[in-house]
């Protein structure tokens, strides 16, 4: 949040005045459910959440919760965490599907872990407002399949102008794909599976050392590539391979092993083969969306998949994923109801959107749950969550209201 | 249609049609009666009925009500607890791995779809795991005409004879799929590049088999003998298109060729509803979870579903399948209802609404005596995320049973339920002619 709240300190003195005038700061509301979901500890009956100044600062039964004055206190059914999509390219990959608003894959060369995400997501894209109404206040973004290393994500807030008022962490994993999907064609490199990890090895290998100055004094060229790579072997963030088959899990597992680096399984329609090994590894997997389409290297993939992972210990999230055609992109709320209806119920689903998202996304200690200090994000639904026919009534992002009309 | 026409119709079906209908039809494997007891029955023509029976024999529905009569031999099956209503009716689908019409031009309604589709495709095992229990096969949308469609009853068989759905002449039923708007044009040879060009293409093929229409013409045309069928209204016209301005043109086109006509999909069919009402055409409509993914459905609504129904259109919703997974019908019905579309508008639109629109509404589409034994079993309300699909029924078969567990892997997906992404040809297709495009 710092990030934004220095963009927002920067507005000009006419802004802040305006703000002083307001009876209560923009960024104070409470919330009323007759479940709150917190997503830590046992729901609330008729349970209260108060957001000051972005940041929760009280939750607890309705009867027990004091209210600052003039506060306003919005109502809903139940009341969970603002969402959180694992992993997406929205924002990179606008919903129109033209050239002109595809920045999710640069197709030039097969490993450019230097493209940062900051400077292709567009926080007005229809498709962030599209699911900031179906509740998704936190986006994992960034690069998308196609290449060996398509580039960096970030995490946002689907709320902000700007992508400095959006962003939470500008870096957060860089994006590898193994599998069929980030083959090149014709004589291009990487064209097997063993040239992808033989390509990847080395990328590493060559960004391990820091670079020398040519001339043996002065100072070194820098290298981009290199530097981004550093910070996974540095441990200072993740590796998110996209592995599809359990083959290619297993690669990635391997790699892992090798240079000793944090790592998270993306995709993973095969997970269900592999847990010992997932497990053993100690890798989390941001699951495909349920509904992604069972074809080609998703063959095997099931409804089923998130419970399995479940009963084998294996922390997982949701993710929106990539689609290359219509719908342009899933929404996490139906997607993991698609897994709650398949065994993994109500509070396994709600977990894997929430708190257990905000863990493999490294965002813990600032969203996920609704907890006093952290951020006040919060969806309100009238009905069981994932019930289709119900509806989100409410979303707000640390304190401000961003939606209201029922979706 | 003349004497003469027939008779060539009948020549034309005689390896397909004519002939089969001589064929004694198999013997029903259902002869001994099936009663579900204590059921909520939803028969979609009437209201729900709580603790209530339903027989069905030889393939029929033949008692129904909280007093039917069980008859002593029956099959007595417990349904407590569980809700019975009719099979789905998909009218738009492409399972099957179909395909229609090739490259080499941009009308071709003598291509038939039933000559393509995989019997055995494992997405039509799927579909019966989804409840799906009549299917409109199609074409795809890559040409102004792409063939004629098919229309297929899931029983338990894997070829296209036993699959068919006849006509009383035994003739094999189904449509013609056409499409307006982008997904048409390209720079192939032959194809359109403008919306104009488009129409233009579509009115000289329809005026160019008038002549032959009329018997003026000796030599048998398969082409135009399928534009004949269609002028003459024994074939319905399947129009995919999403712009309202499009739709426009296809009830423009309706209206000159005097055809038979169901909308595809009308992704903004919501904005032009009252036009549409007023046409008296009905709408085979495909709800989203998003907008975008190409120009056409930057528009889409999960509210449209819901402002056709306020106008008084005949709507069905559709799974488009692969664009929707068969198995999600009732999910999208759900959101359809999320958008504003009643509960029992939108149940009607995945069963009756539908048979309605195919003609089949004497056979299929509700729970009534003398209907097609087509149900599904269901542990809950149908429209509930929660609820799972138990048993599907097709003419008095159980086609699918999620208390098998070889069964049940086609209701989730998992390992063998597909075909090496064959049945994703359609789809494919419509990527990469939409690449081709940009």
């Amino acid at each position: 949040m710092s990030l934004r709240m220095k963009a927002i300190g920067a507005l000009s003195a006419a802004t802040a005045i305006f703000a002083l005038a307001a009876p209560a700061l923009a960024q104070d509301v409470a919330v009323r459910g007759e479940i709150v979901y917190t997503m830590a500890g046992e729901a609330i009956s008729d349970g209260m959440v108060v957001i000051e100044d972005g940041i929760i600062t009280a939750v607890g039964p309705t009867s027990d919760t004091a209210l600052p004055d003039g506060i306003r206190v919005m109502t809903a059914r139940v009341v969970t965490p603002g969402l959180i999509d694992a992993h997406s390219t929205v924002g990179l990959a606008g919903y129109l599907n033209q050239p002109g608003d595809q920045d999710q894959l640069e197709s030039s060369s097969p490993i450019q872990p230097e493209l940062r995400a900051i400077d292709a997501y567009n926080p007005n894209e229809r498709l962030v407002e599209w699911v900031r109404g179906l509740g998704v206040t936190t986006l994992h973004t960034g690069h998308g399949p196609g290449a060996l290393v398509s580039g960096q994500t970030m995490v946002v807030k689907t709320h902000g102008e700007t992508v400095a008022q959006a962003v939470e962490r500008p870096l957060a994993m860089i994006a590898a794909n193994l599998g069929t999907g980030a083959l090149e064609s014709e004589s291009k490199a990487p064209g097997t599976r063993s040239k992808q990890m033989a390509m990847l090895r080395g990328a590493l290998i060559a960004a391990a050392s820091p670079e020398k100055p040519d001339d043996g004094d002065g100072p070194a060229t820098r290298n981009l590539q290199h530097e981004a790579l550093r910070e996974v072997l540095n441990g200072n963030v993740p590796l998110m391979v996209t592995a599809w088959r359990a083959q290619d899990i297993l690669s990635a597992l391997r790699l892992k092993e090798e240079f000793g680096i944090d790592m998270v399984i993306d995709g993973a329609a095969d997970a269900y083969m592999v847990l010992d090994e997932l497990r053993e590894a100690g890798v989390p997997v941001i699951l495909h969306p349920p509904r992604a389409r069972q074809y080609g290297e998703l063959e095997n993939a099931s409804f089923t998949t998130a419970s399995t992972l479940s009963e084998a210990g294996i922390p997982f999230a949701f993710q929106s994923g990539y689609e290359g055609y219509v719908p342009k992109t899933r929404v996490v709320l139906w997607e993991a109801g698609v897994a709650a209806a398949n065994g993994l119920g109500t509070q396994g689903a709600l977990a894997s959107i929430t708190s257990d998202a905000a863990r493999i996304i490294g965002m813990e200690d600032e969203i996920g749950t609704l907890e006093v200090g952290k951020h006040g994000d919060i969806a309100m639904f009238d009905s069981d969550p994932f019930e289709i026919t119900g509806h989100v009534t409410g979303v707000v992002i640390e304190g401000v209201v961003v939606s209201e009309n029922p979706r | 249609m003349k004497l003469g026409q027939f008779a060539r119709g009948c020549a034309l079906a005689a390896f397909a049609g004519c002939a089969l209908a001589t064929i004694p039809a198999p013997l029903f494997a259902q002869d001994r009666p099936v009663a579900f007891t204590g059921a909520t029955i939803m028969p979609i023509s009437g209201p729900a009925l709580d603790d209530a029976t339903i027989v069905i024999q030889n393939g029929i529905i033949t008692a129904i009500g909280k007093d039917a009569v069980i008859p002593e031999d029956a099959e007595i099956r417990d349904a407590q607890g569980k809700v019975i209503m009719p099979g789905i009716v998909d009218t738009h689908s492409h399972i099957g791995q179909v395909s229609g019409a090739d490259r080499s031009a941009p009308i071709q309604p003598e291509v038939r779809a039933m000559d393509s589709i995989n019997p055995r495709d494992s997405s039509i095992d799927k579909a019966r795991a989804g409840g799906v229990t009549t299917v409109n096969v199609m074409p795809g949308s890559g040409h102004l005409m792409s063939g004629q469609t098919f229309y297929m009853k899931l029983r338990e068989a894997d070829t296209i004879d036993a699959l068919a759905v006849r006509g009383e002449d035994g003739r094999m039923l189904g449509g013609m799929k056409m499409a307006n708007g982008t997904n048409p044009i390209g720079e192939t040879p032959g194809f359109p590049g403008t919306r104009a060009k488009s129409a233009a293409l579509v009115r000289q093929a329809f005026i160019g088999a008038q002549p032959y229409c009329d018997g003026r013409e000796e030599t048998r045309d398969l082409a135009k003998e399928a534009l004949c069928e269609v002028m003459a209204g024994e074939r319905l016209v399947h129009f995919h298109t999403h712009r309202a301005d499009d739709i426009m043109t296809a009830l423009r086109l309706r209206e000159e060729f005097g055809f038979d006509l169901l909308l595809q999909h009308g992704v903004e069919s919501g904005d032009v509803a009252a036009r549409i009402a007023a046409a008296g055409v009905p709408v085979s409509h495909i709800v989203l979870d998003s907008p975008g993914g190409k120009l056409e459905a930057m528009n889409s609504r999960i509210s449209s579903a819901a402002d056709l129904e306020r106008a008084g259109v005949l709507v069905s919703l559709h799974s488009d399948d692969p664009i929707i997974d068969s198995r999600m019908m009732l999910r999208q019905a759900g959101l359809a209802v999320r958008g504003g579309m009643s509960r029992e508008g939108a149940l009607r639109a995945l069963t009756l609404n539908g048979a309605m629109q195919l003609g089949m509404e004497d056979s299929i589409g509700s729970l009534e005596v003398g209907k097609d034994a087509d149900l599904i079993v269901l542990d809950g309300d149908p429209l509930s995320t929660f609820t799972l699909l138990q048993e599907t029924w097709v003419e008095g078969d159980l086609v699918f049973d999620r208390s098998d567990p070889e069964q049940a892997e086609f209701a989730t997906g998992g390992a063998g339920t597909t075909s090496q992404g064959r049945s994703m040809h359609h789809l494919e297709f419509e990527a990469a002619a939409m690449e081709s495009d940009q």
